[in-house]
């Protein structure tokens, strides 16, 4: 807090964090509330954790949601790269707009219609091909998949708009083939913008339960899906501990990906710093 | 580099050498921007010549183009008697050094250099013998382990530069070499980079915006404006022969007076201007009458007091001194010549400030003189 900031910005600025993280911290407190009565304190306990650990619906609902954003944050970050590097830097080309428009759709699209519309897709699918048999981990891995690429592309094009293209034009000029421009110059570049990327979309996909919910199939419940199910049951006080599980997990998440971006903002300083020269 | 000009340092007038470099032709539009517009141009091997213009003149597209990284809208390019259409930047016999210098921030200096050589597939003892070689050269030994963060402006600069001589290429590009540095660093580099040059003997095409830069290093400038060229010539051309407006005053200073030609002789024009009857000693094709421009360069002026001598022979008019720059080594004076024309001349300090009374100051009736083979007459 700095000097002579005025009481009414300082009393705005704890009001507003107030506003923000009082539920959560009041949802860690309760987590560890002794009674089986929500809204009744028993005391301090680590009760509902142990009944948490001990319940294999739920072990089975974590196995399940962190191994669909595993693999949905890298193949988002992997097609998410390809598409940003396509839009960037191979100038124009047919269909370029439309491209970009597609790739930005999932954005902006209310997720109940992206999880419609998936839904529908696979149901024809397995109409017509036989395939998906039956929904569940794949089909929820691909929903995650196309909205959680255009999120990657995003910080992509922007990390290749900042970075310019002369560094790859100086190593075509020193004899480097274009695929060896990509290994060698381009992509160890990317490589904070891919790895912030990849954070995004595993957060982006441990989060998701409306697509999920369109997607999934009979006994593929992720977190989320298996959260929301007991919540209409009635509240109960292990969710609370899982919730506060998931909360610390993630806020690890964002805070790992927010060095990451604030790393590549002072490289891109130090870069424009030397381009500048002395 | 000095020396008697003979035939083998200017293979521009000889009329049997075969240019290195040869553009034929050479157009480059971006959308309705015509960058480059139809343009020829002969280099020939072991040039160091200049590209020199202001920003948007064209002079980075054509460098860009002769590098690879832009294909022209029409006309070919030939390096060393192949066409250039079809050759790809990574398949061209030409390095660049960049404006910006272009080190890859992740790698050593070492690396950066050894880059291009191994994307040649030159054997690894075989680098490091080169990479040495050209350190040296740079006068770099003591830095391969560092990352180009790690080094100054000067030192970037000789890093990229090495970059791109290591490679032995046939032509060379220089993007405003040495835009980055500080004027005195700059001047010592103009001169190693000639050296260099000499010791390599590679062609070098080099772009700026500094005519400085391009007067010392050049064996040959092409002046380029608007996607054309004004003039091509060597240093000494340019500057004491400039065949346009635009050249006369982007090199150098001019005053430029309007003229009418009243006498069109063999060898000598009289020309009548702001200033009176002015001679020229300068064999140029002109008609009674015709409306042209004349350039007279402040520093071929001479300044005396009024009543002091002057040259026999020389052209005169009086003046009245209405300002003077003090710029250490010379003065700037702009002399009001018959009430209404604004003369500017340069004359070099010889005498200390305290000795002034010798000295022509601030509102003092002056003469100007010049022989008559200094104004250069312009029809464009």
């Amino acid at each position: 807090m700095g000097k002579g900031r005025s009481l009414f910005l300082t009393v705005m600025l704890w009001l507003g964090m107030a506003f923000l993280y009082v539920p959560m911290l009041l949802l860690i407190i309760y987590s560890f509330n002794y009674s089986k009565l929500v809204p009744v304190w028993g005391g301090w306990s680590v009760r509902w954790y142990k009944v948490l650990f001990e319940s294999e619906e739920v072990w089975n609902a974590v196995a399940l949601s962190l191994k669909i954003a595993v693999v949905n944050a890298t193949f988002a970050t992997l097609l998410g790269a390809l598409a940003g590097l396509a839009m960037v830097r191979f100038g124009k080309f047919r269909g370029r707009t439309l491209f970009g428009g597609m790739l930005a759709a999932p954005l902006v699209m209310p997720e109940v219609i992206t999880g419609l519309s998936l839904l529908l897709l696979f149901i024809t699918l397995s109409k017509m091909i036989g395939w998906p048999a039956e929904r569940g981990f794949t089909t929820i891995t691909i929903a995650h998949i196309t909205f959680s690429m255009a999120y990657v592309s995003v910080i992509v094009q922007s990390r290749l708009t900042g970075m310019g293209e002369t560094l790859e034009e100086a190593a075509l000029d020193l004899g480097a083939k274009p695929f060896r421009v990509l290994t060698d110059i381009t992509l160890p570049r990317l490589t904070p913008a891919m790895v912030s990327g990849w954070l995004l979309a595993f957060t982006l996909s441990l989060d998701d339960l409306v697509i999920s919910s369109f997607v999934t199939g009979p006994g593929a419940n992720t977190l989320p899906i298996l959260i929301y199910s007991r919540i209409r049951l009635g509240l109960r006080p292990d969710i609370n501990a899982l919730a506060t599980i998931i909360i610390v997990t993630v806020a690890i998440g964002v805070a790992i990906a927010a060095f990451m971006l604030m790393r590549q903002e002072r490289q891109r300083l130090a870069e424009e710093k030397m381009a500048a020269g002395p | 580099m000095a020396g008697v000009p003979n035939l083998a340092d200017t293979p521009w007038l000889d009329p049997s050498s075969e240019p290195f470099i040869r553009l034929r032709g050479v157009t480059k539009k971006f959308g309705d921007f015509t960058a480059v517009n139809n343009v020829d141009l002969d280099i020939y091997k072991g040039e160091l010549f200049c590209l020199l213009g202001g920003s948007g003149c064209g002079k980075s597209t054509l460098l860009r183009m002769l590098a690879g990284f832009e294909v022209p809208t029409s006309g070919r390019i030939m390096i060393d008697g192949v066409d250039m259409s079809d050759v790809p930047a990574y398949e061209r016999p030409t390095n660049m050094m960049f404006q910006s210098y272009a080190l890859f921030p992740h790698m050593t200096v070492e690396k950066n250099i050894a880059y291009g050589l191994k994307q040649e597939g030159v054997a690894k003892s075989e680098i490091a013998d080169r990479v040495d070689e050209v350190l040296g050269l740079v006068e770099l030994t003591d830095f391969t382990k560092r990352k180009p963060d790690q080094l100054s402006g000067g030192q970037r600069q000789r890093v990229a530069l090495a970059r791109a001589l290591v490679k032995k290429p046939k032509l060379l590009l220089l993007d405003e070499p040495l835009g980055a540095l500080d004027k005195r660093l700059r001047e010592q580099t103009q001169f190693e980079l000639m050296n260099i040059q000499d010791q390599v003997g590679i062609t070098f095409v080099v772009v700026t915006h500094d005519q400085d830069e391009a007067m010392t290093l050049s064996t040959r400038i092409a002046v380029m404006d608007a996607g054309n060229f004004q003039q091509i010539g060597t240093p000494t051309e340019i500057y004491e022969f400039p065949e346009s407006r635009f050249v006369a005053d982007f090199i150098g200073n001019a005053n430029m007076l309007d003229a009418r030609v009243t006498e069109a002789g063999t060898d000598h024009v009289t020309v009548e201007t702001a200033l009176g009857t002015i001679r020229t000693e300068q064999g140029i094709q002109v008609q009674e009458g015709q409306k042209v421009y004349l350039a007279l360069r402040p520093e071929k002026i001479h300044l005396a007091k009024a009543g002091d001598p002057v040259h026999e022979g020389n052209m005169q008019v009086t003046g009245h001194v209405e300002d003077i720059g003090y710029m250490g080594d010379m003065s700037v004076y702009k002399v009001l010549v018959n009430g209404e024309t604004m003369i500017e001349v340069t004359a070099p300090n010889l005498t200390r400030p305290k000795q002034r009374s010798l000295a022509i100051t601030w509102d003092e009736e002056v003469v100007l003189s010049w022989h008559s083979n200094s104004p250069v007459l312009l029809v464009r």
